[in-house]
């Protein structure tokens, strides 16, 4: 019996199920390169190199980068420029605070007991079970009354008032990020044979060098991997930072619902390109870096 | 050295919780002592404690009562880093992560070593076990065997004390854990070191150790050499673990000396055999066992003391011995018969339901404690 | 000091872990608190919070109104009613109609060869980590009467003859079901992947020497063995659904309203934090009666994790 065989009814659900996930996809990168300003009809590709562009049936005098119109457009957005460097900080520094903590948490949970240990695994499920929501109005609650609280309290002023911004998000991007790198590092400390660190201590290596120089080379592919699962966690996030932030603190996706509720034009379609694309090399990036640790044992 | 024992467990008690939240004894006041430059073996099936000792002398677990001593030294709560002794692990742990030089030198480096001196050090190793010029090799790209061998080199270039062997042939097919045996027994005398070995092969630990430590239920059932271990075992356990023995069940009917006379119930008949502890009463229930190779088939139906009529339920022929299954008065023996002559004819080989007679012979009759 | 920290494990064990605990106890715990304490409360008429303790909150999202038409005291509004119940729906549809297309794309996946599924994956990755409101965009640009579908359709009809006037799909429920599904299928494709590809060769080798023929061994065989991953793909489908608003917000405009745009209207427009935060307890308590019993009949499984 061939284990691969698959009946004809499979294919063509699953060739179906493809199409459904990419069609909207395809149509937003094919929309990034419309020759409308509205964005409303697709009026067709932009052809011309020329500093002039015939964009809805009129010439309109454009970049000359053809049919990158939109994505030059883009390039001088400050909004977008500000929006994407918020987003990276925040991910940036929300990855490296999260990937540390989690990973100790993780340690933890897998090699100790302790009192709070029941609670401490359990807390980690709180934000896969309630919705985002409840913890974005949650979180910001914390945040008004707490900041309404202190800002009253040492009677701060103009901008020595407490407020939501850049920081805000982080540390609650932080919250839901940490469960995920955790789950992912314990998981991977499951099959983890702890003999590997009983032999350099057996070698007279002490707790922190046997922790550096064999428990954290062997399972720092995952690690990696959970540290690039929060990342994507962190970039995606709408609910939370829509809850948590302030002025100056858009990220992206914040930057983006903005624009959907107002007029799109087609910068919409280039940013989302752009974001397909970087998206797309980092889901090589994994997959290189998970291929590469199961590479099998025979070479 | 300082001390005569290379290692000393006195009166060692380490109790673990198990799931059930049960407390239990995984080692149940041990003491034992290990002298210097001896092939010692802890020989017990799984969950007798063996490995659990050993990892209290390696310093991976603390005893939770009694004391570990390293050539004389109380250990306390030193940790394994500070310890003179190295570990051959199970699963070999060699880091995957390293070549095979980076594996061996690993524990230099600990030291301080100095570069050169690492490289001399590591390479001398590498000869010891004959793996020269693998030296840049991953560990996942060697055999199980050669595996085995940096994992040894590993411990060893240490020169430690006292190396322990948690299972090393374990994971190794039958052919070259032989090999590997006769490898590490000649190692040991060449370097004239403590080998502290836990096996669960009987076969094994008889074939390369100086003296055995036979565990049962974190107990030490007996230690001693494996010649007295298995021709004189101190009780039932022993001689079942052991290899092979048949069992009779019996009263004590008399006792002088190193003699003793065992009423056997079964048989309805007395049985003279060996007393294997000294103080015995008359009238103690106890197990006589006669090991397989050590009962003769007599020529010729006869009657006496130590003979008895059996009815043969099955012979197999295995080659080099024939293996008989008798039925004595309900209960199953098994006889080994060495083939010491060449034979085709199927009369000469014993048949269902013959009758046949066996001899027990006094000396090799041995009365055991009930445990 | 050092050596009592040492030989002590679980002072380590506290040590590690502790960042990470409070953290969540901070920043998740705590709000959670927050938030039962100012459902409780009421608002001021600019529109801070009130502490007290009072059920109205509760009470005016289960129906009570003293905004009657006959000049009653108190009267049944079902407006919350609905809006709860619309999301519980949806939810539920949602969540089955993602099952029913990720299944077959799972079990393709993991019947296919080992060389290829790396890369099968790989297409089910890219549009989820496509951004979640750049997904729904993309949805808008599909649906919109002048948008893709419509063109699609028309052009088609063009060539059949047949007179098209493009049809307005978005704001309808039909377009937060379509997006809803959209944003939430590969959160199902991979757990029901995880738990297919677990099954061993064998077991379908054994099934088809016993007699079962391919229907049969997929009832009694893969569907039993794969549950695990169902039951994880359902919370990861049914918890978001039930607490999304930007979907519904963006394809549904002021037509259909969940839940989640109620909660983010009261603490953005309408500016009522406390009722907001009644609903939003509403919501927690609703969704974690679903997933408890729903894990109570089916257990939890670990592809939760692998997802």
């Amino acid at each position: 019996m061939n284990p691969h065989r698959r009946s004809p009814w499979v294919i063509a659900a699953t060739v179906l199920v493809y199409f459904f996930l990419y069609a909207p996809i395809v149509v937003l990168i094919l929309y990034s390169f419309n020759a409308s300003r509205a964005n409303v009809k697709f009026e067709g590709f932009i052809t011309s190199f020329s500093d002039r562009v015939e964009m809805d049936g009129s010439f309109v005098k454009a970049s000359p980068c053809g049919p990158f119109h939109w994505f030059c457009d883009l390039s001088k957005n400050d909004d977008v420029l500000e929006a994407a460097g918020n987003t990276l900080t925040i991910a940036f520094v929300a990855t490296i605070i999260s990937t540390i903590i989690g990973t100790m948490a993780a340690l933890a949970l897998q090699r100790y007991d302790f009192k709070i240990k029941p609670f401490s695994q359990l807390s980690l499920y709180i934000p896969i079970v309630i919705p985002e929501i409840v913890m974005g109005i949650g979180i910001l609650t914390l945040f008004s009354q707490t900041f309404g609280w202190l800002n009253e309290a040492l009677n701060l002023t103009g901008d020595a008032r407490l407020s939501m911004g850049i920081g805000t998000v982080a540390v609650s991007h932080i919250a839901f990020m940490v469960p995920f790198v955790t789950l992912v590092v314990q998981a991977r400390l499951q099959g983890f044979d702890k003999s590997y660190e009983e032999a350099a201590m057996d070698l007279g290596a002490n707790e922190w060098v046997t922790f550096w120089r064999v428990t954290f080379p062997m399972i720092l592919p995952g690690v990696l991997s959970g540290a690039l699962l929060a990342f994507t966690l962190s970039l995606d996030d709408f609910v939370i930072t829509f809850f948590t932030n302030g002025p100056g603190s858009t990220t992206l996706p914040i930057y983006v619902y903005g624009l959907l509720r107002r007029i799109i034009t087609p910068q919409v379609n280039a940013l989302s390109t752009v974001w397909i694309l970087t998206v797309f090399i980092a889901v090589l990036l994994l997959q290189w870096l998970q291929s590469r640790e199961q590479k099998p044992a025979h070479e | 050295m300082t001390s005569e024992f290379a290692v000393e467990m006195r009166d060692v008690v380490k109790k673990f919780i198990t799931p059930e939240g049960n407390e239990l004894n995984a080692v149940d006041h041990v003491t034992m002592q290990i002298k210097n430059g001896e092939f010692f073996s802890m020989l017990g099936s799984s969950g007798c404690g063996k490995t659990t000792s050993l990892r209290m002398i390696a310093g991976f677990e603390w005893p939770t009562e009694g004391e570990v001593y390293i050539e004389g030294k109380s250990t306390g709560h030193t940790p394994p880093f500070q310890r003179k002794v190295n570990t051959v692990f199970q699963s070999y742990a060699l880091f995957q992560h390293m070549t095979v030089f980076q594996n061996i030198a690993f524990g230099l480096e600990m030291e301080g070593a100095k570069e050169s001196e690492i490289k001399k050090r590591v390479g001398r190793a590498l000869e010891m076990v004959q793996l020269t010029g693998m030296e840049r090799r991953r560990p996942r790209q060697l055999s199980g065997g050669q595996q085995q061998r940096v994992a040894v080199a590993r411990a060893l270039v240490k020169t430690p004390d006292v190396l322990l062997l948690d299972e090393p042939l374990g994971a190794l097919d039958l052919k070259l854990r032989k090999e590997m045996q006769l490898e590490l027994k000649a190692l040991q005398q060449q370097l004239g070191i403590t080998f502290i070995y836990v096996t669960h092969d009987q076969e094994e630990a008889l074939t390369m150790s100086d003296r055995i430590a036979v565990m049962s239920k974190g107990r030490v059932q007996q230690l001693a050499t494996p010649v007295e271990i298995y021709e004189r075992p101190v009780n039932k356990f022993v001689a079942d673990f052991i290899g092979e023995s048949n069992f009779l069940e019996g009263k004590i009917k008399h006792i002088s000396g190193n003699e003793a006379l065992v009423h056997i119930p079964v048989l309805n008949a007395e049985i003279r055999g060996m007393p294997m502890s000294n103080n015995f009463v008359n009238g103690e229930e106890v197990s006589v066992s006669i090991r397989p190779e050590k009962i003769r088939i007599a020529e010729q139906a006869a009657k006496g003391e130590g003979l008895f009529q059996a009815k043969v339920l099955t012979s197999v022929y295995i080659g080099s011995d024939t293996h008989v299954y008798a039925d004595l008065n309900g209960t199953r023996l098994k006889v080994m018969e060495q083939n010491r002559i060449s034979r085709l004819d199927p009369s000469s080989f014993y048949t269902k339901d013959q009758v046949i007679t066996l001899v027990f012979m006094p000396e090799n009759t041995l009365i055991l404690k009930k445990d | 000091m050092l050596q009592r920290f040492r030989e002590n494990k679980s002072m380590q064990g506290t040590f590690l872990a502790l960042p990470t605990t409070l953290w969540l106890f901070v920043l998740l715990i705590i709000p959670l608190f927050l938030t039962m304490v100012v459902s409780f409360g009421q608002r001021s008429p600019d529109g801070d919070v009130i502490y007290s303790f009072s059920f109205d909150n509760y009470a005016r999202l289960f129906g009570y109104s003293t905004d009657c038409p006959d000049g009653q005291a108190s009267c049944f509004d079902s407006l919350y009613v609905n809006i709860l119940s619309r999301s519980l729906t949806l939810a539920f549809n949602t969540t089955l109609i993602v099952i029913l297309l990720a299944y077959p794309l799972a079990y393709f996946i993991a019947r296919s060869h080992p060389n290829r599924r790396n890369m099968f994956l790989f297409m089910v990755l890219i549009p989820l980590w496509t951004n979640f409101v750049i997904r729904v965009y993309a949805w808008m640009m599909l649906l919109r009467k002048e948008g893709a579908i419509n063109i699609v359709i028309g052009w088609v009809m063009n060539l059949l003859n047949i007179p098209y006037t493009p049809l307005e799909m978005l704001y309808t429920p039909g377009a937060v079901l379509v997006g809803m599904v959209y944003e939430f299928l590969p959160f199902m494709i991979l757990p029901i992947y995880t738990s297919l590809e677990k099954i061993d060769n064998s077991l379908y080798e054994a099934a088809a020497d016993l007699g079962a023929n391919a229907f049969r061994t997929f009832l009694r065989i893969t569907l039993p063995l794969s549950m695990p991953g169902v039951v994880a793909g359902t919370i990861l489908v049914f918890i978001p659904v039930m607490g999304t608003f930007i979907v519904s917000d963006i394809l549904g405009g002021r037509q259909v309203i969940l839940v989640g745009n109620l909660i983010q209207r009261q603490f953005l427009d309408a500016r009522d934090p406390t009722f907001g935060s009644a609903a939003s307890l509403i919501l927690m308590v609703m969704t974690l009666i679903v997933t408890y019993f729903y894990t109570r009949k089916f257990g939890f499984g670990e592809e939760i994790i692998a997802a």
